[in-house]
């Protein structure tokens, strides 16, 4: 976590007079609390000399005035930095799924995608401060206290000097802590996200907890872990808040030290009231603009992790050339040529040298043992994954180098965990093929082995699925992806494990579905049920990141 | 409401009046030394001796040295009261849920709406950080600087009070009314954006693939226009609070002065005043600079409080009886006569006219498609869940009749949603029995064909599995949820779908290992799947 993180600062460039404004707004107010200081010392000058109220109602006047002013920037000030946080939040949100979308549309699971939605929708608010206060404020805590000095030495050289002693003091006593702590807290950030959590792996678990009779145990155990956690969190901000402790001595010190000096000089005749007060009343300014920066710093600390998350997820190299429009695999075999991949996340290579051919309107079966490598032989042809030795071809044309949505018009694919949209079964069905009419839908779905249950259901087709429709098992939801795929009437079908948790009725009528396909649509059928590999043409058997191809007969 | 909250989160009071007392004193010291400084100084304008000004500069020097160290101690005081009102808490809610779970909570298992309910838990800690602290310590330290300006100029006093009332009081509301419907409406956009994103996240592929990539892209900028939108409405509430505060503050701060100074010029108030009570009356309205955050943060409080309440509030429907009966050891019947359940009265029910035997060291099957209530046999058994009409009894005996605790000693389960706890293999096995040592921890897992992969492993049963088991394959999840069970050595061992999320190889294997390596145990399995079948003593058909 750096003060300034260059990738950071780089996403607030579209809101850089957003924030141009309120380090404006900033620097106004700065001087109109100078003005604000000078004006009060004035007025208690005066009437200590004898003015009456009369004598200073004038600057009275002005004095409320000038806190009206401040108000109104308090207020432009507030509205300037969320407007640039918010809207630097946004474009991180928007560019995160557009890119997702982009450039690895197959990369994250159900899990993570729910953890990096919430990360970036609400776990990233924090953040809002470093672009909305922080970072103005770093502009700021360099100006306002030169402005203050500037202003104190016009009044009283001698205090402006013993301040300009003072204040480096402030970062300097800032650094040492910071260092101390942060060692500290990075020690510490484990084992406290390792109590964190006990609760709610808890809570998870309670279920299974009471199944072996465990679950009354577990409150003694929670108070311990919780009392564990208080302990050494507290013992992380002991030196934590020491940061804090100093800015604030530092500060009040040099109130009293400004103060004090000044009293003497008075006493001695060296010095007028009205230059003391006008100084002691600034003193607090100068000191003011780095404990809020401290401050902000420490207020956006949680987004900062968060964004950590966010921005490594945004890491892209250059974007390559994507320029070739793809033939229809109706007519051109694709064709995968000693193909390597492995995953920059995980080390050693998922697949080394695996050729497969996909001829136009044949159906050809992968099987392997779970790990193998099967889905991303199923991304490599869908175009999700650029292979990383080797090629992947359609007809004479180098998959990589197409166009990917130009290639997507001729694909349907059924993935292994298939997502559900937030609409009708039937709209879910039509996701492939927005003009489909019903009874395409009914035969999609029949083909699918779906339209029974569907049929099943008080509201058919209609029903709603989905966040926040109807719950379905994995089965149905398998089925209403392969009614997906069959309706969406592309010429080369994906299958990655179609009738994975179907019972043995509709697996057989699945197959019996693929039977009839066979020979009319190109079909990779990615299964470990030797009952389904039997509708293929050709079975290749993926192992040890190669492939071996067989007819359909020797497996059988 | 809020009393329940209270209630819910109690906190020491001792430690709480600790907490008010230390803010308060920050507060004060502030004002102290803001006061003290403009009486030195006016007080040195009239050239005096320097010896009488040794008391002002004593006490400047006292509250400048002094406000650090209270603040330091302050916010370690406060933040040590919010850990142990956490831990208060969890204790306290977890101790109300469990005896609800899971049949009770199946509506909050879906979607994980438990871990919201967990940050809604946390959330409570700042009760008295955020909401309840900082009003009390504003409190003492506005009537601390009210008290001292009365001893000077009552007239002064007054306004001063005034000022602090409607910038404590009534400019969080005020601020609170005008930017609560578009807070409320940020928390709606916030749920809705989430949920488009993550469906854009999950389905990405099949959006592109089916070209419906910029369709969705759409109706996420749209979401978050509208989040922007309500995000910038908000602000502008909490500018309006923010800018009212200082316009308060200052006319506060000048009709003071002007006080002191016409007090001044009637002759009633020493000229070294003027400073002191202006300086006094600028200070004290630190106290109430946080209380728009702190109107904010207790409404937010109080919101997760109400789903926390909405959920310990409910009655356990499982209890046991006043007499229970014994339930003798070793192998015994277990049955499921005519039995229909249900989780909520207006659902339909999730088991309807099921009979089901299992004779001591039977091997049953029942075999149904996803959706047929298997889940609910294992709830009935366990007796998570009272069936409506018929009865399941172990040894004869109706489960009501017996405590929970000695039913669940005699049923084991494994199942697919059999939890993982993020600790060490043996501490997830030990589970099932605590008492259990190596030897009969690794002859479990040699049961479940697991040791010899245990044993490979470097820190072999110390390997810790990961959050819900994240670094274990499938297969390996699996294998470790049945030598869970098999360590129970309960009579009545249930596979719930043991073999869901594995290929035909590994599940044929698992199982055929597990029937072999049961012992005396009646084995009940539960799945949608065919394999094995035939080694079943018997095998029952749920309908759809």
């Amino acid at each position: 976590m750096r003060a300034l993180d260059p990738r950071l600062v780089r996403r607030a460039r579209p809101v850089r007079v957003l924030l141009g404004a309120d380090v404006a707004i900033g620097s106004v107010t700065t001087i109109l609390v100078l003005v604000q200081a000078s004006l009060l010392a004035w007025i208690v000058a005066r009437a200590f000399h004898g003015g009456s109220l009369h004598d200073v109602s004038p600057e009275l006047i002005a004095l409320v005035c000038v806190f009206a002013v401040r108000a109104l920037l308090a207020w432009a000030f507030e509205v300037a930095g969320r407007r640039a946080a918010s809207t630097v939040l946004s474009d991180l949100r928007v560019t995160l799924a557009e890119q997702r979308l982009r450039t690895d549309p197959g990369g994250l699971d159900g899990v993570e995608a729910a953890e990096v939605a919430v990360a970036s929708v609400s776990g990233i608010e924090p953040l809002a401060a470093y672009f909305g206060r922080y970072l103005p404020q770093v502009v700021l805590a360099c100006l306002v206290p030169v402005a203050v000095l500037v202003w104190v030495a016009a009044v009283d050289v001698t205090s402006a000097v013993v301040m300009v002693i003072t204040l480096p003091l402030v970062p300097v006593f800032m650094w040492l802590i910071g260092r101390y702590t942060e060692e500290r807290t990075r020690e510490r950030w484990d084992a406290l996200r390792l109590l964190g959590n006990h609760y709610l792996d808890v809570m998870r678990g309670l279920p299974t907890l009471r199944a072996f009779n465990r679950s009354k145990a577990q409150a003694a155990a929670i108070a311990d872990v919780s009392e564990q956690y208080r302990r050494t969190t507290m013992s992380t901000l002991r030196v934590g808040f020491l940061s804090g402790s100093v800015l604030e001595l530092a500060a009040t010190l040099g109130i009293a030290l400004v103060a004090v000096t000044v009293g003497v000089r008075l006493d001695d005749g060296r010095l007028g009231l009205q230059a003391g007060l006008t100084v002691l009343l600034l003193a607090p300014e100068l000191y003011l603009p780095l404990r809020q920066l401290g401050a902000q710093f420490h207020a956006s600390a949680d987004g900062l992790a968060v964004a950590d998350r966010i921005l490594a997820l945004l890491d892209d190299g250059p974007a390559r050339m994507r320029t070739l429009v793809p033939p229809s695999p109706a007519i051109a075999a694709v064709r995968l040529r000693n193909v390597s991949f492995s995953y920059p996340s995980r080390p050693g290579r998922v697949l080394d040298g695996v050729d497969l051919l996909l001829p136009p309107c044949e159906t050809v079966a992968l099987v392997g043992e779970s790990g193998a490598g099967k889905s991303t032989v199923a991304s490599l042809v869908l175009g999700f994954l650029d292979p990383v030795g080797g090629s992947v071809a359609v007809g004479d044309f180098d998959l990589p180098s197409c166009d990917r949505e130009a290639w997507y018009r001729h694909l349907a694919w059924v993935p292994q965990r298939p997502t559900l949209f937030r609409g009708t079964i039937a709209e879910n069905i039509r996701l492939g093929a927005p003009g489909a009419t019903d009874i395409q839908v009914h035969e999609a779905a029949a083909l699918a082995g779906a339209d029974g249950f569907i049929c099943g259901l008080a509201s058919g087709y209609e029903t709603l699925v989905g966040d926040g429709g109807r719950p379905v098992s994995a089965g149905e939801r398998r089925r209403i992806a392969l009614a997906r795929a069959f309706a969406s009437g592309a010429p080369l079908l994906v299958l990655d494990e179609p009738t994975a948790d179907l019972d043995p009725e509709s697996e057989a009528l699945v197959a019996d579905s693929l039977q009839l396909l066979r020979g009319e649509r190109t079909i990779l059928l990615i299964t470990h049920r030797a009952e389904l590999a039997r509708v293929a043409d050709r079975v290749a058997v993926l192992s040890d990141g190669r492939c071996v191809e067989h007819d359909a007969e020797v497996v059988a | 409401m809020i009393r329940r909250l209270f209630a819910l989160a109690p906190a020491p009071k001792g430690r709480l009046a600790l907490a008010a007392a230390l803010a308060a004193s920050t507060i004060v010291f502030g004002v102290g030394l803001m006061a003290t400084a403009g009486y030195l100084i006016s007080r040195a304008a009239e050239e005096p001796a320097i010896l009488s000004l040794t008391v002002a500069i004593v006490g400047v020097r006292f509250f400048g040295l002094g406000r650090p160290v209270v603040r330091y101690l302050d916010r370690l005081g406060s933040h040590d009261l919010a850990f142990r009102v956490l831990g208060r808490v969890r204790v306290h809610v977890y101790e109300r849920i469990e005896p609800l779970a899971p049949a009770e909570l199946e509506s909050y298992r879906r979607g994980d709406l438990l871990s919201r309910v967990v940050a809604d838990v946390d959330a409570l800690q700042f009760l008295y950080l955020r909401g309840l602290v900082p009003v009390l310590a504003a409190a003492a330290a506005g009537c601390v600087s009210v008290g001292v300006a009365a001893a000077f100029l009552p007239s002064a006093a007054i306004v001063l009070a005034l000022g602090l009332a409607v910038a404590g009081i009534a400019v969080p509301l005020a601020a609170g009314a005008i930017g609560r419907r578009a807070a409320r409406g940020e928390a709606a956009a916030r749920g809705e954006l989430s949920a488009e994103l993550v469906e854009l996240l999950t389905g990405a592929g099949e959006l592109q693939v089916y070209g419906r990539g910029a369709e969705a892209m759409a109706r996420v900028r749209e979401t978050d226009g509208t989040l922007s939108r309500l995000a910038a409405r908000a602000a502008a509430a909490d500018g309006v609070g923010d800018g009212l505060r200082l316009l308060v503050t200052g006319a506060t701060a000048t009709g003071v002065l002007a006080l002191a100074v016409r007090s001044h010029a009637d002759g009633g108030l020493s000229r070294v005043m003027i400073a002191t009570l202006a300086l006094l009356a600028l200070a004290s309205f630190e106290g109430v600079q946080p209380l728009s955050q702190a109107a904010r943060e207790l409404a937010s409080t109080v919101a997760a409080g109400r789903r926390v309440v909405e959920l310990t509030d409910r009655e356990p429907a499982v209890r046991d009886p006043a007499d229970p009966a014994e339930l003798q050891s070793g192998p015994v019947a277990v049955a499921l006569e005519d039995v229909r359940a249900r989780y909520a009265p207006g659902d339909p029910p999730a088991l309807d006219g099921l009979t089901l035997r299992l004779g001591p060291g039977q091997h049953v099957a029942v075999v149904g498609p996803s959706g047929a209530g298997k889940s609910t046999i294992v709830n009935l058994l366990l007796r998570f869940l009272d069936p409506e009409a018929g009865r399941v009894t172990i040894g004869g005996r109706d489960l009501r009749e017996l405590r929970q605790e000695d039913v669940r000693r005699t049923v084991a389960v494994a199942g697919q949603d059999s939890h993982l706890f993020s600790t060490s293999i043996r501490e997830n096995l030990r589970l099932a029995r605590p008492d259990a040592g190596d030897a009969e921890i690794e002859s479990a897992l040699r049961r479940a064909r697991l040791w010899d992969w245990v044993a490979g492993l470097p820190d072999g049963l110390d390997t810790l599995v990961g959050e819900q088991g994240r670094e274990l394959s499938g297969g390996q999840r699996g294998r470790l949820v049945v030598a869970r069970a098999l360590l129970a050595n309960a009579p009545v061992l249930v596979l719930d779908e043991p073999t869901a999320h594995l290929d035909t190889e590994t599940a044929t294997s698992l199982l055929d290992d597990v029937l072999d390596n049961a012992g005396d145990a009646s084995v009940l399995l539960i799945t949608h799947r065919r394999e094995r079948l035939e080694r079943m003593d018997e095998v029952v058909e749920l309908p759809a």
